[in-house]
């Protein structure tokens, strides 16, 4: 193939409120597009928020304004793919943002690829996980373990990417329909285990498992 | 004034249409080349589609929501820059007649004759014990369970759009392809593999009916042979990436015949790892081992003197540990031996860890010693203990078993004169070690200076070695090192 490996940067960040992620992402595709930066991976979690994509029936939204309010819920509507999603607090969200010209210039492959590094981190893990013909995500045979949606912004340049479920509460999912698919169950790799994984233990897991599939060398 | 199309854009091999989502630009307004002027959306993927030129947005064919196949034209941009084309059609009822209503094939539940295309290799963990023996028969998966419905239907309900177009380009009848996807689907791998065993014929366009294995071949229905839309080209059937996936990523093994006396089960999971990393590992790297004579005289003395105080101290410092200890100072004076190949570049590990063969009887895991260069003899020796005793209790954290740089694995264990082990994958060397035995060796008398014979713990040592990294010699120099190390241990390790 010759296709080299590219050198990425790891970022980190904690908990981070949905909006100023996004704001950063915006930031980051511009930056990336115009070369300023190289390939990034942000690692982060998000307080409790719904999303909505593009795409999404609000009817998926199970919760009222007053009760998300009362919660404590933020509603967000984002410009990626995919339907309403959930994130909180031990789910490690990761939002790639690479240039995926000139070797990776296919949007089902990059979906498919961050497919696979969910699964080769839950199989490092010891979690079985697979896909599911026809739909985006990671599955357990319990339930969806991750979430997938992304954005490609003019010059192949990634933004948005997966939510994989570590050691979250999951009854915070009762919020939502997670992705317009009504008749699966949601499942994370603590609950998969029987044991705490942590948050660390997950994002080494994926560090490696992406550095395999995207050819990505951590800087 | 030019009138460029404005086509929707070929975003992937297997994406036969997208959804515009949204324009972001309006007619009469001014884009520049590469600028985005519209979102399409597929399956979880939002997309923006820059502008192939500058000039003046004069007409929007396809509106928002609506989905169109790849090549159809959604816009035309007119490049001398001239006032919007007072007949276009509005937008709203010009979308061609091939567009569906975007409740049709919404992206959160693809329709039934647009699924997508199976993953390009499976998931290494994904399949459930419980499918195995079903698999495991000789027959090939799918055939005869399907209902002999029509040719047409079958065409439909057997294959995705980018099989079809394979199937199309290379002029196969997909219904005489035996399908290993879900229901009996014939899967971009059938159709590669199918191809590429050489049935097909190489012109394109011509139907293969003649050279089909399966006597139910019917000539392609008109759907399969509709060519690829619009100004598309379709990708080439095996794209050199996707044969590299294919080669490196997806382990599949051949199946047998079983005979009656035969018992049939399912590997379990470490087993189907085992076996997949070591096909895998044995694909990437040409290995090469090289055999040396280690002298254990020293360090048997070394362990008969101290044990006593290692035992107070509550360690077992086995001869593994020994080797352990040697071979960590030395991968950092031989920083190829320590390293991988990674495309065309080569990865030098700033860390040495050790991954230490366990034996689980039934069953091998390979545990981390993680900087092991900063270890001391004993520091090693516990950790081994620790590691091998965690191992068979199966109470390994995910971490310790990952991100080795160099591995050790011990055939002399049970008595094996040496192995030759393989590379595991991501590294360039692995040591093995041989049984260690009384032999008889030709030594020079220190007093006489003349040949004698004397009796020494020697055992043979073989370093398998990822032979595109480290050469002959390096390896050579690597042994004689650790031999030279080990034959004469520090008393201060």
């Amino acid at each position: 193939m010759g296709d080299s490996v590219r050198g990425l940067t790891v970022r980190r960040l904690g908990v981070v409120p949905y909006a100023q992620a996004l704001a950063l992402q915006e930031r980051l595709v511009s930056e990336r597009r115009s070369g300023r930066v190289g390939d990034m991976l942000l690692l982060l979690e998000h307080p409790h928020v719904i999303t909505m994509g593009s795409s999404s029936d609000p009817e998926h939204v199970l919760v009222s304004a007053e009760e998300r309010d009362r919660r404590g819920i933020d509603l967000v509507e984002v410009g990626r793919g995919g339907d309403v999603t959930y994130h909180g607090p031990g789910q490690l969200v990761g939002y790639p943002i690479l240039d995926l010209k000139p070797g990776r210039k296919d949007l089902h492959r990059y979906l498919r690829d961050l497919e696979e590094v969910i699964i080769r981190a839950a199989g490092s893990l010891s979690v079985a996980a697979h896909r599911s013909p026809g739909l985006t995500g990671v599955w357990t045979a319990t339930g969806k373990l991750a979430a997938i949606g992304v954005r490609v912004s003019s010059g192949w340049i990634t933004s948005h990417g997966f939510a994989l479920n570590v050691c979250n509460d999951l009854s915070w999912f009762g919020t939502i329909v997670p992705c317009g698919i009504h008749d699966r169950d949601v499942t994370s790799l603590s609950r998969e285990l029987g044991r705490e994984v942590t948050l660390d233990q997950a994002s080494e897991a994926v560090l490696e498992a992406f550095g395999d599939v995207f050819q990505r060398a951590a800087l | 004034m030019a009138r460029i199309e404005v086509p929707m854009p070929q975003m992937g091999e297997s994406i036969a249409e997208g959804t515009v989502s949204k324009w972001l630009k309006k007619v009469g307004e001014a884009v520049q080349r590469d600028e985005p002027i519209l979102e399409i959306s597929t399956d979880k993927v939002d997309a923006e589609i820059p502008a192939p030129s500058s000039g003046t947005l004069v007409e929007i064919v396809v509106s928002e929501g609506a989905t169109v196949e790849v090549g159809t034209v959604v816009a035309y941009i007119d490049s001398d820059g001239g006032p919007p084309a007072t007949n276009g059609k509005p937008a709203a009822e010009a979308a061609p007649a091939e567009s569906k209503p975007a409740e049709e094939s919404s992206p959160r539940e693809p329709t039934p004759s647009m699924p997508l295309p199976p993953p390009a290799s499976p998931p290494p963990a994904a399949p459930s014990p419980a499918a195995a023996p079903a698999s495991s028969a000789p027959a090939p998966a799918g055939a005869g369970v399907q209902a002999p419905d029509s040719a047409e239907e079958r065409m439909r309900t057997r294959s995705t759009p980018v099989v079809r177009r394979i199937a199309e380009e290379h002029g196969i009848d997909i219904s005489a392809i035996p399908g290993t996807g879900h229901a009996g689907r014939v899967t971009k791998n059938d159709i590669l593999g199918f191809i590429e065993s050489g049935k097909e014929p190489t012109r394109p366009g011509q139907t293969a009916v003649g050279t089909a294995p399966a006597p139910s071949a019917a000539p392609s229905s008109p759907a399969v042979v509709t060519s690829a839309p619009g100004t598309a080209t379709p990708a080439p059937a095996a794209a050199p990436s996707e044969l590299w996936e294919r080669f490196y990523g997806e382990v599949r093994h051949p199946e047998f015949p079983i005979r009656s006396a035969d018992r049939v089960e399912a590997m379990d999971k470490i087993r189907r790892l085992t076996a997949e990393h070591m096909v895998v590992a044995k694909r990437i790297a040409p290995h090469v081992h090289s055999f040396i004579e280690i002298d254990f005289t020293a360090i048997d003395r070394i362990r008969s003197a101290n044990r006593q105080r290692w035992e107070e101290q509550g360690a077992r410092v086995s001869y593994t540990a020994f080797v352990a200890w040697a071979a960590s100072r030395l991968l950092r004076e031989f920083p190829m031996v320590n390293s991988t190949v990674s495309g065309n570049n080569v990865i030098y590990r700033g860390n040495v860890n050790l991954g230490m063969a366990v034996d689980l009887n039934p069953g091998l895991i390979v545990p981390v010693i993680k900087d092991a260069d900063e270890l001391g003899l004993v520091g090693i020796a516990r950790k081994l203990v620790d590691l091998a005793e965690r191992a068979r209790s199966r109470q390994l954290n995910p971490d310790e078993i990952q991100g080795a740089t160099f591995s050790i694995t011990n055939p002399g264990v049970l008595g094996t004169l040496v192995g030759m082990p393989v590379i595991p994958k991501g590294t360039s060397a692995i040591l093995g070690t041989g049984a260690i035995e009384k032999q008889v060796v030709v030594v020079q008398d220190p007093a006489t200076g003349d040949d004698a014979m004397a009796i020494r713990k020697r055992a043979l040592f073989s370093l398998g070695y990822d032979h595109r990294i480290v050469d002959g010699a390096d390896a050579a120099r690597f042994l004689a090192r650790l031999k030279e190390v080990l034959d004469a241990f520090p008393e201060d390790a």
